[in-house]
């Protein structure tokens, strides 16, 4: 993920819009109508038309899915495709989470993005307090040294990486995943901006007051900065969640591995015979982060834009 | 912890501001900004920087994974890889996929925000679903899109077959493999240039909307002449974003088609990285590639950055 460093487009979290090309997902335009004559019917049928092949394009393949978990065999081999499962086969997930200890990787990808998060956030959080509003000799020259971890792709450090931590005898165990990934540049970036983004005043008036530097950050600024401070939480949980290779590397068995690797070991057992076991475990892989996305969608779509779209 | 004041001595308690004095390095500052730094500062050097450093230093010696014995051959592994017979298929590959799903995910993506970007009933739920497969693990996508693909009972030759068309099969011709993969990765990636292009739709500056309605401007003047320009920058950050992250795919790969069929039928360079190191014990073989890529990846940075500059 790229960055660009200049301010994001915010309003800071006081309410007051500082910009006015806020980007807020959710809030309608204001559009001024049309003439009707020349955007009528027609315009709005096609746009439903659209709408309608865009819900089937995703709906579809996701619907496909999760019948398909829920499918006997025959069932699963049948043509023409069925759209409903008959009979249901709830053992699909009996199996999966028994056979396939799936509440082993379950339990794993909790604990190991948890702890990522906890981690990431809170160092991303305090070093970009650090950059934004303390003096101290380098700052620019580290600031850059944390951003430009971004730009490093992970294929050139994992062999590197897999050497040392292999060597630290730390394959197959949390902290081989973890210690490594726990380093944090995109959410430093994103809390630097938003803290420049405060009114100057604040930090002013806390410093007249004597008001000490660290109790500033949890009196003050932080309150300020929920909205951007869940944003770049919900961003690290996704990502981490999602972790694919690195943990694949590292972790042999179901003790450590997290969902994606559980899947793919589930995958090559059951090879390409049965379905429905593997389309359980597919959405037992998806639906927690599903769940916390449609929970939350706001602030991830404010986290993600927030590096993006010029304020 | 201790709490330190931010203290300027030479604040008086009067209103009057003080003349600007070059600030002195405060002792205590420095010392809490090195305690809030530094383990962050430490965790990338350690994990980031140094394997950076060492796998270019490493890519000129031949060693395998999982040994420490290590021979150097200076620039072999480079030659070998620019002279080997199947680099220019995985060199095509991954300049398909990549390009492909550049392409096809900012078309779709910049559609669908124009197309949510007006007043429908039921908007907020598509955006939503539009969305969501861009958080959903590219391993699950992957796993679940084999059977969606499946050419004998999947989704694809069902729907396929009721337009009376046979199913490609996707998994023993290289061409429809690439296809299979491109197509998924698009599948999961349009939410997010989707989400990107409708926050700069919103975001933009709307005043001259009002002189194309004056003027009658038609729908698809005012689009090209007055919003896409608009949405340039966001255009070129995306370009470059998606570029860089189609680049690096590995979780779709592997759970999907793992290179093949046929060896190399989908061998991206990243996939060949993992094969070279991890399955032929040839990490430097390995690490070279990874330095090859990694170049490009300066490369394609130092440019945007540059652009960026102009811009602003």
């Amino acid at each position: 993920m790229t960055a660009r460093i200049d301010t994001p487009p915010a309003r800071d979290d006081a309410g007051n819009v500082r910009k006015p090309e806020e980007a807020a997902v959710a809030t309608p335009v204001r559009r001024h109508p049309r003439d009707p004559n020349e955007s009528g019917a027609l315009a709005k049928v096609f746009g439903y038309g659209a709408l309608l092949l865009t819900v089937a394009m995703i709906a579809v393949p996701l619907y496909f899915i999760v019948i398909t978990s829920f499918k006997t065999h025959p069932d699963i081999y049948s043509d023409p495709i069925t759209w409903w499962p008959n009979p249901w086969a709830p053992e699909n997930y009996s199996y999966v989470t028994e056979t396939m200890r799936f509440g082993l990787y379950l339990r794993n990808s909790v604990i190991i993005t948890t702890i990522l998060t906890v981690v990431q956030v809170t160092l991303g959080v305090l070093s970009a307090y650090a950059f934004a509003f303390l003096r101290f000799p380098g700052r620019n020259i580290l600031f850059i040294v944390v951003i430009a971890a971004l730009m490093v792709p992970n294929q050139i450090t994992i062999i590197t990486n897999y050497t040392l931590v292999a060597g630290l005898g730390w394959r197959n165990t949390f902290q081989g995943i973890i210690v490594p990934l726990a380093g944090v540049a995109f959410g430093a970036f994103l809390m630097r901006n938003h803290f420049l983004s405060l009114p100057k005043e604040i930090m002013e008036a806390a410093r007249l007051d004597g008001t000490g530097f660290v109790r500033t950050l949890f009196r003050v600024v932080l309150p300020m900065s929920w909205p951007t401070v869940a944003a770049f939480t919900l961003i690290t949980i996704v990502t981490e969640w999602n972790g694919y290779l690195w943990p694949f590397l590292i972790s042999d068995t179901a003790d450590v591995a997290p969902l994606p690797i559980g899947l793919t070991q589930l995958q090559q057992n059951e090879g390409l015979t049965n379905w429905g076991p593997v389309m359980a475990g597919t959405v037992i892989t998806t639906l927690p982060i599903l769940i916390v996305f449609l929970l939350l969608q706001k602030q991830m779509i404010k986290g993600l834009t927030a590096g993006a779209v010029k304020g | 912890m201790t709490s330190s004041t931010i203290s300027d001595p030479a604040a008086g308690a009067d209103q009057a501001t003080p003349p600007r004095r070059k600030p002195r390095t405060n002792w205590r500052e420095v010392g809490l900004a090195a305690a809030l730094i530094l383990p962050n500062l430490i965790l990338l050097i350690v994990f980031t920087y140094r394997p950076l450093i060492e796998n270019i230093r490493l890519s000129f010696f031949h060693w395998n994974i999982s040994s420490t014995r290590r021979r150097f051959i200076g620039l072999d592994n480079y030659v070998e890889w620019f002279t080997a017979s199947t680099t220019p298929t995985i060199v095509f590959n991954t300049v398909v996929f990549t390009v492909a799903a550049v392409a096809g995910s900012m078309i779709i993506g910049l559609a669908l925000a124009l197309l949510l970007d007006q007043k429908l009933l039921g908007r907020g739920a598509v955006r939503s679903l539009v969305f969501a497969p861009y958080v959903i693990a590219g391993a699950a996508i992957g796993v679940a899109f084999q059977f969606v693909f499946d050419p004998g009972f999947g989704l694809v030759q069902d729907l396929l077959g009721k337009i009376g068309l046979d199913s490609p099969n996707f998994y023993q011709v290289p061409g429809w493999a690439l296809f299979m993969l491109t197509v998924t990765y698009i599948w999961k990636n349009v939410g997010y240039t989707f989400v990107i292009y409708l926050a700069a739709l919103q975001g933009r500056r709307k005043d001259l909307d009002e002189a194309a309605e004056i003027d009658g401007t038609s729908r698809w003047r005012h689009l090209t002449r007055v919003v896409l320009p608009q949405l340039r920058p966001t255009t070129f950050f995306l370009s470059v974003t998606v570029l860089l992250s189609s680049f690096q795919v590995f979780d779709l790969i592997n759970v999907m088609t793992q290179g093949g069929p046929l060896g190399t039928g989908t061998m991206t360079m990243i996939f060949q990285v993992y094969e070279e190191t991890f399955n032929n014990s040839r990490a430097g073989y390995g690490a070279a590639i990874a330095t090859i890529m990694f170049t490009v990846v300066l490369i394609i940075t130092v440019i945007q950055v540059r652009v960026q500059d102009r811009q602003d």
